[in-house]
C-alpha cells in the first residue's frame, strides 16, 4: 500500500494505467519525485509522456494505480483541486489567454478569488499589482503588460504561460516541451528562466532538445511504449543499451 | 389499467403499437441519416435540415401532379423516379448552401447554428409563396393503399411497410458509402484530421462539399419517404429538428449504429407510451427521458473512449 | 499608453452610452410615441433582459442558449398566474360552475384550484418565484451538464429540446396553464388597473428602471475578474481549469444571471401586455431572442438593448406592411450578422461609425484609437 504521507519524494506514481479502449497508452507506470529535483521525461512519440502529465493533473482519468502528492491522493481530485495542492502544468502548445492583456492573463492566474463570488468581488490591490509585475519581469515581459496576449511572440506566450504557472508558486511543477518552437536566443533566455525557476521547487519536465536536458535535469526517465524504460542520471540513461536501441541510436 | 382488455387484445393492441412505434422508428431513421452525415461526420449543425427534407417532399408532390396529367401509364412507378429527383435537388441545394455558406463558418460552430436556421426561416417563406402555406399531399399509387391483414386483429399497412424498406435500404447505402467505400473513408479521415487529411492530398474543401450535398440529398429522399405517410406543409421541417437531433446526439455523434439504436429505442418508447397518457405527455416523458439520461452520459450510447 | 493598473468598472465612453441610451428610453421614447406605441416599445424592452443576459451568456462565455425563452416564461407565467387569480375573485367568476378559480380551469372541469396555484396568491411570494423558479430549473439543467463537461452545440441542442418539452407540456396540460392560449384576460394588480393608458406608461417606466438595474449588473460583471474569466473561458477552458478554477461553476453562475434577467423580462412583459402564452417559451422565439442579441453586438451589453429594438421594430413594420417578406429579412439577417458582421451594431459602430466621428471632431483628431485589452 502506497504511503501518502512519505516525506521522502514529494511525487509518488504506482502502478498507474490508462487505457484507451484496450490499448493501454501508459502500462503500470511508476515513479518517485524528491524534493526540489527536476525530473526529466523524455521518450520517442507515442511513448506516453503527455500522457502521464495529464493523468498527473487529472486532466485524463486512469484505469488504475495510484498518485500521491504530499498526502493528497490526486487521481480522486478534480483539476482544479490539484491545482489548489500545489501542481501546475504547463501545456505543449502555450495555452494563454489571447483575448486578454498580458496583464490580465496574469492576474486570472493569481492565486485569490478563485470562487465564483471570490472572482465577482475581487480587487486589484497593491499586493496582486506588485505581485504582477514581480513575476513580467522574471518572464521578460515588464514592457509588454498592457499587450493583448495574441500579438506576443510564439516563444513569449510560452514565457507568459511559465509566468502564470509561476504566479502560483506551485511545489510541483509540469513543463510539457517548454523550448518548442523557440529561436536559439529565446532557448537560451529560457533555460536561464527555468534554472532560476526550478531552485526551490520539483519540476518535471518533457523535452526533446538533449543539450537542454543535460542542463536542467537531476533525474531522467526514459519511457517507452507507456513503460519505464530506464531510469537515473543523464550519463547513465545516455549509455544504457534499452536506451540507445529504442530512441538515443536512431 | 391493463385489466379492461383481454389478453389477446392486449398482445394486439401491443403488437400494433409496436408497429405504429416500427414505422415512426423508419421515419427517424431516415430523418437522422441525412443528419448523421453532416453533423455526425463534419460536426455541422444543420438547422435546416428539416427545409432540406421538405424540398424533397414537394419534388414527390409536384412529380405525382406531373405523372397523373402527362404520363398517367407509369404513375405506378412515379415514385422511385421522384426519390431520385428529390435526391438530386436536395443535394445540389445543398452543395450551394456548403459553397455560399457553410464553408466559411466550419471553425464556428455556433454561428453555422444561427446562420443555417436563417436559411430555414428562408427556405420556409419561399415554399410558402410557392406551394402556398396549405398542407399538400401526393397521389399514392394503388399498390401502396390498404393493408395486409396479419392475424384477425393485427393489420399492418403497405405504404408502412414501404417506408420500413426504404429506411432499411437507405441505412444500407450509407453504411456501405461510410464505411467500404474510398470517399467515406476521405470522409472520416477529414474528421480525424483535417490538416493531415489535407497534406496527404485529399481535396478537403471538395470532400467536404460532396459529403453536404450527399446528407443533404438524404434528408430529400427521406422527405420523399414522408409523403407516402402524410402530408407536406411549408413549416413541417421545423417540427421534425428537435427530434432529429436529439437521436442523432443520443446515439452517440459519429456512430451510424448508435443513430439506429437511438431511432429504436426513442419511437418504441415513445409509440408504446402513446397509448397509455395523451400524445403530448408521452412525447414530454420520452424527451425528458433522452435528455435525462444525456445529462448522465452526454457522449451518448455509442461514443469511443478517445485519447485526448 | 493605457495604464494597465487602473481598473473601473465603467470607463467615460461607457457611461456616456449609458446615458444616451437613458436619454432615448426616458425621456426621448415617452415624449414622441404615443401611448400604444410606447407599450410597444415596451415590450421590446421586455425581450431586451433576455438579450442582455445572453451577451452575458454567448457573447462573453461562450455558452450558447437555444432555450432562453424558457425562462423568459417561466418568469412571465409566474407573474400571470399571480395576475390571473387576483381577476379570478368569486364575484368575477361567479357565472362558472365552480367560482373562484381561472376561467380555463372551469372549461377544463377543474373544480379546485391544484396546490401549486396556491402560493400565487401572495404578491411577495410572486416576486420571489419570478425569479426563483427559473434560477432553481437554470441551476439544476447547469449543474448537470456543466458538471458533465456538455457544452457547445451539445448544451445548445439540449436547450433547445427543453424548451421544446416546456412548450409541448404547456399546451398540453391545458387545464393547469390555459394551454395554448397561455393565460389571458389579466385586468388589476391589487385593485391598480394595468389595461389603461396611465397603467401602460408606469409600467414602461419601471420596465425601463429595472432594465437599467440589470444593464448595471450586467456591466458590473462584465468588467470583474469573473468577466474577464468568462472570456479566458470560452478561448481557452483547459487553461482556467489549470489555473484553478472550478470551470463549472462559472458557468452555471452566469447561466443562472441570464436566466434571472430573462425572468423579469418575462414578468415585466406579462404586466405590459397582459397575457402570457407558450408562443414566447418555445424554440422560435428563443432563438429570435439570440439574433437580437447578435445583431446589436454578441460582446456588448448596451448593444443587445438597440439590436433587440431594432429588430422588433423592424419585425412589426415589415409584418404589418409586407408579412411575407419578413420572413426573408429575418433569415437573411441570421446570415449576414453571422457571415457579414460578427461583432452586430456595436462592431460596426466601433470600427467604422466612431473613428469617423472623431475625424470630425478636430479637437479629438490627434487622439489614438485607445481600445484597452482586457
Amino acid at each position: 500500500m502506497l504511503d501518502y504521507n512519505n516525506p521522502n519524494f514529494v511525487l509518488m506514481v504506482e502502478g498507474l494505467t490508462v487505457s484507451f479502449d484496450g490499448f493501454k497508452a501508459v502500462n503500470d507506470l511508476s515513479f518517485y519525485v524528491e524534493p526540489n529535483e527536476c525530473r526529466v521525461i523524455i521518450g520517442p512519440n507515442g511513448a506516453g509522456k503527455t500522457t502521464v502529465l495529464d493523468l498527473i493533473c487529472g486532466r485524463t482519468k486512469a484505469t488504475a494505480g495510484a498518485v500521491a502528492f504530499k498526502g493528497h491522493d490526486l487521481l480522486k481530485m478534480r483539476e482544479d483541486q490539484i491545482v489548489h495542492a500545489g501542481v501546475g502544468r504547463k501545456f505543449q502548445t502555450p495555452s494563454v489567454y489571447e483575448d486578454l492583456s498580458v496583464f490580465a492573463n496574469l492576474e486570472l492566474s493569481y492565486p485569490k478569488g478563485h470562487g465564483v463570488f471570490g472572482a465577482l468581488f475581487f480587487r486589484r490591490d497593491q499586493a496582486v499589482r506588485e505581485r504582477i509585475e514581480e513575476i513580467a519581469e522574471m518572464i521578460f515581459l515588464k514592457d509588454h503588460l498592457a499587450q493583448k496576449a495574441a500579438f506576443l511572440s510564439h516563444g513569449q506566450k510560452q514565457w507568459l504561460e511559465i509566468g502564470m504557472l509561476l504566479i502560483q508558486d506551485p511545489e510541483l511543477l509540469m513543463l510539457d516541451e517548454p523550448v518548442a518552437g523557440m529561436s536559439v536566443a529565446e532557448r537560451k533566455k529560457t533555460a536561464e528562466l527555468l534554472n532560476r525557476i526550478i531552485a526551490d521547487r520539483s519540476v518535471i519536465v518533457i523535452e526533446h532538445d538533449m543539450g537542454f536536458v543535460e542542463d536542467i535535469a537531476t533525474r531522467v526517465t526514459v519511457l517507452h511504449q507507456g513503460k519505464v524504460l530506464s531510469e537515473g542520471s543523464m550519463d547513465r540513461v545516455q549509455n544504457d543499451p534499452k536506451v540507445i536501441e529504442v530512441y538515443l541510436g536512431h | 389499467m391493463f385489466s379492461d382488455y383481454s389478453m389477446s387484445e392486449l398482445t394486439a393492441i401491443f403488437a400494433m403499437q409496436g408497429f405504429a412505434g416500427l414505422i415512426l422508428f423508419s421515419v427517424f431513421v431516415l430523418m437522422a441519416l441525412g443528419l448523421a452525415i453532416i453533423f455526425g461526420q463534419m460536426g455541422v449543425i444543420n438547422m435546416a435540415h428539416g427545409e432540406f427534407m421538405i424540398l424533397g417532399a414537394y419534388v414527390t408532390y409536384l412529380l405525382s401532379n406531373f405523372f397523373e396529367a402527362y404520363l398517367p401509364a407509369l404513375f405506378s412507378i412515379y415514385f422511385f423516379i421522384a426519390m431520385a429527383l428529390a435526391f438530386v435537388v436536395s443535394g445540389a441545394l445543398g452543395m450551394f448552401v456548403e459553397w455560399a455558406m457553410i464553408r466559411h463558418l466550419y471553425k464556428r460552430p455556433l454561428d453555422t447554428l444561427l446562420a443555417t436556421w436563417g436559411l430555414s426561416l428562408i427556405l420556409q417563406q419561399v415554399y410558402r409563396s410557392v406551394f402556398g402555406a396549405r398542407e399538400v399531399g401526393v397521389t399514392i399509387p394503388d399498390w401502396m393503399i390498404g393493408s395486409l391483414p396479419l392475424t384477425d386483429m393485427i393489420e399492418i399497412p403497405i405504404n408502412g411497410i414501404f417506408v420500413m424498406v426504404l429506411a432499411v435500404g437507405i441505412s444500407v447505402a450509407v453504411y456501405v458509402m461510410m464505411y467500404r467505400s474510398r470517399w467515406g473513408q476521405q470522409v472520416r479521415a477529414i474528421n480525424n484530421n483535417r490538416v493531415m487529411a489535407d497534406a496527404v492530398g485529399i481535396n478537403t474543401a471538395w470532400t467536404d462539399r460532396m459529403t453536404f450535398a450527399i446528407g443533404c440529398g438524404v434528408a430529400g429522399v427521406a422527405g420523399s419517404a414522408f409523403t407516402m405517410i402524410g402530408s407536406t406543409g411549408p413549416t413541417a421541417g421545423q417540427l421534425y429538428i428537435v427530434d432529429t437531433f436529439l437521436v442523432v446526439v443520443f446515439g452517440g455523434a459519429g456512430s451510424l449504429l448508435g443513430t439506429i439504436a437511438s431511432a429504436f429505442s426513442i419511437s418504441q418508447a415513445q409509440s408504446i407510451l402513446e397509448f397509455f397518457l395523451s400524445g403530448s405527455m408521452a412525447k414530454v416523458l420520452t424527451l425528458l427521458t433522452v435528455v435525462g439520461i444525456l445529462m448522465l452520459r452526454p457522449q451518448g450510447l455509442f461514443a469511443m473512449k478517445l485519447r485526448k | 499608453m493605457i495604464n494597465p493598473f487602473t481598473h473601473k468598472y465603467m470607463n467615460g465612453r461607457e457611461a456616456l452610452g449609458f446615458a444616451i441610451l437613458a436619454a432615448i428610453i426616458f425621456v426621448l421614447f415617452p415624449l414622441v410615441l404615443e401611448p400604444f406605441r410606447l407599450n410597444l416599445f415596451g415590450k421590446y424592452l421586455t425581450y431586451a433582459f433576455v438579450a442582455v443576459g445572453l451577451v452575458l451568456c454567448w457573447g462573453v462565455g461562450g455558452i450558447l442558449s437555444l432555450g432562453q425563452g424558457v425562462f423568459f416564461g417561466l418568469g412571465g407565467y409566474c407573474m400571470a398566474m399571480f395576475l390571473k387569480l387576483e381577476a379570478s375573485s368569486p364575484e368575477n367568476t361567479a357565472i362558472q360552475s365552480t367560482p373562484g378559480i381561472p376561467d380555463f380551469m372551469d372549461w377544463n372541469q377543474l373544480t379546485a384550484l391544484p396546490w401549486w396555484w396556491e402560493p400565487f396568491n401572495s404578491f411577495a411570494f410572486t416576486i420571489f418565484a419570478v425569479v426563483a423558479v427559473p434560477v432553481v430549473f437554470a441551476f439544476v439543467i447547469g449543474v448537470a451538464m456543466f458538471r458533465r463537461r456538455v457544452g457547445g452545440v451539445y448544451f445548445a441542442i439540449i436547450t433547445q429540446a427543453i424548451a421544446a418539452i416546456l412548450t409541448i407540456l404547456i399546451i398540453g396540460q391545458q387545464g393547469f396553464t390555459g394551454g395554448v392560449n397561455g393565460i389571458t384576460d389579466l385586468r388589476t394588480l391589487h385593485g391598480w388597473d394595468i389595461r389603461t393608458d396611465e397603467a401602460k406608461t408606469t409600467l414602461y417606466f419601471v420596465n425601463g428602471v429595472l432594465l437599467f438595474a440589470v444593464l448595471f449588473a450586467a456591466q458590473f460583471v462584465r468588467k470583474s475578474k469573473l468577466g474577464r474569466l468568462l472570456i479566458a473561458m470560452r478561448d481557452q477552458e483547459d487553461r482556467v481549469r489549470f489555473s484553478g478554477y472550478d470551470v463549472a461553476n462559472f458557468k452555471i453562475f452566469v447561466f443562472c444571471l441570464g436566466a434571472a434577467f430573462a425572468a423579469i423580462g418575462g414578468a415585466m412583459f406579462t404586466l405590459q401586455v397582459g397575457f402570457m402564452s407558450p408562443s414566447f417559451v418555445g424554440i422560435v422565439p428563443s432563438i429570435e431572442m439570440v439574433i437580437f442579441a447578435a445583431v446589436g453586438g454578441r460582446l456588448s451589453i448596451l448593444g443587445a438593448v438597440y439590436g433587440t429594438l431594432l429588430v422588433n421594430w423592424a419585425k412589426t413594420t415589415f409584418s404589418e406592411s409586407f408579412p411575407e417578406l419578413w420572413l426573408l429579412g429575418l433569415g437573411a439577417l441570421f446570415i449576414a450578422v453571422v457571415m457579414a458582421f460578427p461583432n452586430g451594431l456595436a462592431g460596426v459602430w466601433a470600427e467604422q461609425v466612431a473613428p469617423r466621428l472623431r475625424k470630425l471632431w478636430p479637437g479629438n483628431a490627434a487622439a489614438p484609437e485607445n481600445t484597452p485589452a482586457e
